[in-house]
């Protein structure tokens, strides 16, 4: 990615063997501020180990680390940690501590004014839907896992480091509150200014949430690049072979209106332009308008049993399409009906916050078709699964000749 | 309900007692707790950090666990003499292993993650360990701390055997007395102890994280407090006693010889019969009882103190057995009577000294004194199926020495097999053990008998006048009645109860009898 700024994050020659067997082979990188990057793989692929060397939890046999320009070797560990937010899948909060103690951590350790700490908190519990008069003073085994995450969350963030390292974050949760929380995440204002470095096994997450992914095996880097040079332009047959499955769904939700139509075509349909927004590759996700995250709201305007509350489900899910590739956007009626009965119903229930997540993009509006929009989002408007504006330039089959003939212009260039 | 109107009567009479013996229980048991935690959690830390060495320290404090807690005391004595030490050291020892053992399964228990996560958020190692590592591992270590609780609650009562004083004062004098009232005032209080404690902490288990670190922090104070009640000055007197607790308790020990001497200012501690000799030796007590026999009397230079007034009963040694075996085995009766009057009571200090001081082995002292009286006969040879005579002694050097001398006769002389079982414990288990037939014959004296065993009324006793003669009739008549047991006839040797002072000591104070002991404690 272009940028002037030097890398907050510059990895050199990184290794490290656990007795014979080499995690980690040779790996450098650069990370700029404000970048997310993703760190992909199978199981065992090193991405873990990789992650732990950027905060010295494993010292690399080899190679250097440097945050703004510093060797991380120079400064003892503590001090380098409390600069650098930490998430791992187990969460891993304190239990005698409070959600509000949990989340205090750094801050203390790093000696902040006690009244300037219980002001951050209430404000991360609240951005992160856990009323603080409510849960501030509950214990961890009081939370379910998706509310024990977002504490874990807030908890790195509390010191507001320029950089968040989050070791399979979403892992353990179960796939509705996954996709809520990672939504929430990928919204949080918080994160946005912040260089993140997320592990992950899950494609679609690594699709959803990177600037930048570096796929790894065998303790090499596959290929480090956007989402959309890993999906169509693959450096090896690991890379193309490592998303073959979700080959489909991962194209739907990469190019946009702006990439399978002309100029021309934009134009006379109508179709709004904005400028692609440098380094956020996901423009679907990133460029559309901040969403209004407020209990009340959602409570107002949510009805459940609604069209408008199904296709929400529908649209936080990605994990459901992944099993049914490319089949479950064109017949979206059936499952997706089934499934926002089914899983809705609980959301209500149980958290305020599940419910957010699956919240229209912008409650009571229907969004405008841009560039930016992706085949995937177009696609749910005409087979009238998501909302979207009351008239659309093209149909059905134009949208998916359009998209055709878009990935076979990236194969024909790709072979070239 | 007879035992509990006892215990009730010993209870009120005993009060004072009852009260020391309780504290000094709780003394030993918490000073013991302290030293063990004061070493037992920060082993236990350093184990959880270097697991390499787990198995071998958790292996040896396993391996002291199960030391029996009588022997660790023996090996104690020598290093650590008599008193609270080796008590306080044998429990401290007891209660390594739980308190080490979970700790670290304690901290092994904190889930690795929020470890991971402390470390993430930049705690140092110091900071894991304080804030969260031990506040975690606290529940578990707290249940450690409650097992040896428990465990030191028990064998403190053991400590009575090395003068160091607790409720098993009351136990040990109960069972060598064979006064069931006695040994429950002692083992009730004891039990009531256990489970105070034990409740007690396991409501501190489950109080919070946090209120458990506050009581764990209170606990490291109130245990050196109440070690502390251990140090609560006692009574004290020119002279220190030392007595085993059958002496203590039996009408023909302590009770008799205080109402006849006034030996009232005279403090006395209890401890096991084996170390008595020790501590006089050691000077760890001035004044102890023994058996006037005895080898070290010799050995360490002790003096017996002349029992001018005749209190201690007449104590001739004489085989009692079961008369089905003299019946079964006519040619057994001649044999046995060949040791008639043969030991004298310089012979057999003599060969009480060999045994415990010189520590030969009972059976080649046997076969030596057989041989220099001309009685030696080489074993016959084993014949299979031969009906055996199982001989019993009580666990001292003399008995011992005794059932080798008939042993070896009796292989001599005859082609029965013989058994011997040694190690009996007191006089009951001993008598016990021939009336229900486990042992055919066994050594015991005119004046134990009389008193432990027939408990005469006083009357009688009175009327036997301590007369050797007459007890030995009194008590071959009544034993042949009531028991249908057999005494023979006498060995020669009068083996009785003697006041023992050091050489030295006595004749630097000028006392060589009882009487003279009375006079210098009432001075």
């Amino acid at each position: 990615m272009p940028n002037a700024q030097p890398p907050i994050i510059r990895a050199s020659r990184l290794s490290k063997q656990f007795g014979n067997h080499a995690v980690v082979r040779d790996i450098s990188f650069d990370l700029a501020a404000g970048e997310t990057l993703v760190l992909l793989g199978p199981s065992g692929c090193g991405k873990t180990t990789l992650l732990k060397m950027l905060n010295r939890l494993i010292e690399p046999d080899g190679g250097t680390v440097e945050i703004n320009g510093e060797n991380v070797r120079t400064q003892r560990p503590e001090t380098l940690r409390r600069g650098i937010g930490y998430v791992i899948q187990q969460v891993g909060l304190l239990p005698h501590y409070t959600v509000a103690e949990n989340v205090a951590v750094v801050p203390r350790l790093l000696g902040h004014a006690p009244a300037a700490i219980a002001a951050r908190t209430t404000a991360l519990l609240t951005r992160l839907h856990l009323p603080p008069a409510r849960y501030a003073g509950q214990y961890p085994h009081q939370l379910s896992g998706g509310q024990q995450q977002r504490v874990g969350l807030a908890r790195a963030l509390a010191a507001d480091p320029p950089i968040i390292l989050l070791d399979e974050p979403f892992g353990a949760l179960d796939p509705l509150t996954r996709a809520s929380i990672r939504r929430e995440f990928r919204e949080l204002e918080e994160l946005r200014s912040k260089t993140v470095v997320l592990v992950t096994h899950d494609v679609t997450e690594a699709f959803e949430l990177a600037d930048r992914i570096m796929l790894l095996d065998a303790g090499q880097i596959q290929q480090l690049g956007t989402p959309r040079e890993l999906l169509f332009q693959p450096a090896n047959a690991f890379v193309r072979d490592f998303f073959a499955a979700e080959r489909l769904a991962l194209q739907l939700r990469t190019l946009t209106l702006g990439d399978i139509f002309s100029a021309d075509e934009l134009a006379k349909l109508g179709i709004r332009s904005v400028k692609p927004d440098i380094g956020l590759l996901m423009p679907s996700i990133k460029s559309k308008t901040p969403e209004i995250i407020d209990n009340k709201l959602v409570d107002n305007t949510h009805k459940p049993g609604t069209n408008k509350a199904l296709l929400v489900v529908k649209d936080s899910t990605p994990d459901i399409n992944k099993h049914t590739p490319g089949i479950g956007h064109l017949m979206p009626d059936i499952e997706n009906t089934k499934l926002g009965i089914e899983n809705v119903k609980p959301g209500i229930k149980e958290t305020k916050s599940g419910i957010t997540g699956k919240m229209p993009d912008v409650a009571g509006e229907h969004p405008v078709f841009t560039t930016n929009t992706t085949v995937h989002d177009a696609l749910e408007t005409l087979t009238g699964s998501a909302p979207g504006p009351t008239t659309v330039g093209f149909t059905l089959p134009q949208l998916m000749a359009a998209f055709g003939a878009a990935l076979q212009r990236e194969e024909t260039a790709w072979k070239r | 309900m007879e035992t509990l109107t006892a215990l009730f009567t010993f209870w009120h009479e005993q009060a004072g007692k009852l009260a020391e013996q309780t504290l000094q229980h709780i003394g030993l048991t918490a000073a013991s707790l302290l030293l063990a935690s004061l070493l037992g959690v920060p082993l236990g830390l350093f184990l959880s950090r270097r697991p390499r060495w787990a198995p071998a320290v958790l292996g040896l404090a396993g391996v002291l666990q199960t030391v029996p807690s009588i022997a660790l005391l023996g090996f104690l004595i020598p290093l650590l003499g008599i008193g609270p030490k080796p008590a306080i050291f044998a429990l401290f020892l007891y209660s390594l292993l739980p308190i080490i053992r979970n700790t670290l399964a304690g901290i092994q228990g904190v889930p690795p993650a929020v470890v991971e996560a402390a470390r993430g958020l930049g705690l140092t190692d110091g900071q894991v360990l304080r804030r969260v590592e031990l506040p975690l591992a606290l529940p578990v270590l707290m249940a450690g701390i409650r097992t040896a609780t428990v465990i030191n609650v028990g064998v403190a009562t053991l400590a009575a055997y090395v003068a160091a004083g607790g409720l098993g004062e009351f136990i040990f004098g109960g069972i060598a007395l064979n006064n069931p009232a006695m040994i429950l005032a002692g083992a009730l209080p004891a039990a009531g102890l256990a489970l105070a404690f034990d409740a007690a902490l396991g409501g501190v288990q489950k109080l919070s994280t946090r209120r458990l670190a506050q009581v764990g922090t209170g606990l490291l104070v109130v245990l050196p407090l109440l070690g502390a009640l251990y140090l609560l000055p006692r009574a004290t007197g020119k002279l220190q006693a030392g007595f085993s607790p059958e002496f203590v308790g039996r009408a023909d020990g302590l009770p008799s010889l205080t109402k006849v001497y006034g030996l009232t200012r005279l403090p006395s501690v209890v401890l096991a019969p084996a170390l008595v000799y020790e501590a006089a030796r050691h000077a760890d007590v001035d004044v102890i009882d023994g058996y006037s026999t005895d080898g070290r009397i010799r050995a360490y230079g002790l003096r017996v103190l002349h029992d001018d007034r005749r209190v201690f009963p007449p104590y001739y040694a004489v085989p009692v057995v079961r008369p089905a075996l003299l019946l079964d085995h006519p040619e057994l009766a001649p044999v046995l009577a060949q040791l008639n009057g043969q030991i004298s009571d310089s012979a057999m200090t003599n060969l009480n000294y060999r045994a415990d001081y010189l520590h030969q082995d009972p059976k080649a002292i046997a076969e030596a004194f057989l041989r220099r009286r001309g009685l030696w006969r080489a074993p016959r040879p084993a014949v299979a199926g031969a009906p055996v005579v199982r001989l019993g002694s009580k666990i001292f050097a003399e008995q011992y020495i005794l059932a080798e001398l008939y042993a070896a006769l009796i292989r001599g002389n005859t082609n029965l097999a013989v058994q011997t079982k040694t190690g009996l414990g007191g006089t009951t288990i001993c008598f016990e053990a021939l009336r229900d037939g486990a042992i055919d014959l066994y050594p015991e004296y005119t004046g134990t008998g009389l008193l432990v065993l027939l408990q005469p009324t006083p009357a009688v006793v009175d009327s036997l006048g301590g007369r050797p003669a007459a007890v030995l009739n009194y008590v071959r008549a009544e034993f042949r009645r009531r028991y249908n047991l057999e005494w023979l006839a006498p060995l020669g040797f009068n083996n009785t109860y003697a006041l023992l002072m050091r050489q030295q000591q006595a004749q630097q104070l000028g006392i060589a009898s009882v009487s003279e002991l009375g006079q210098y404690l009432q001075q």
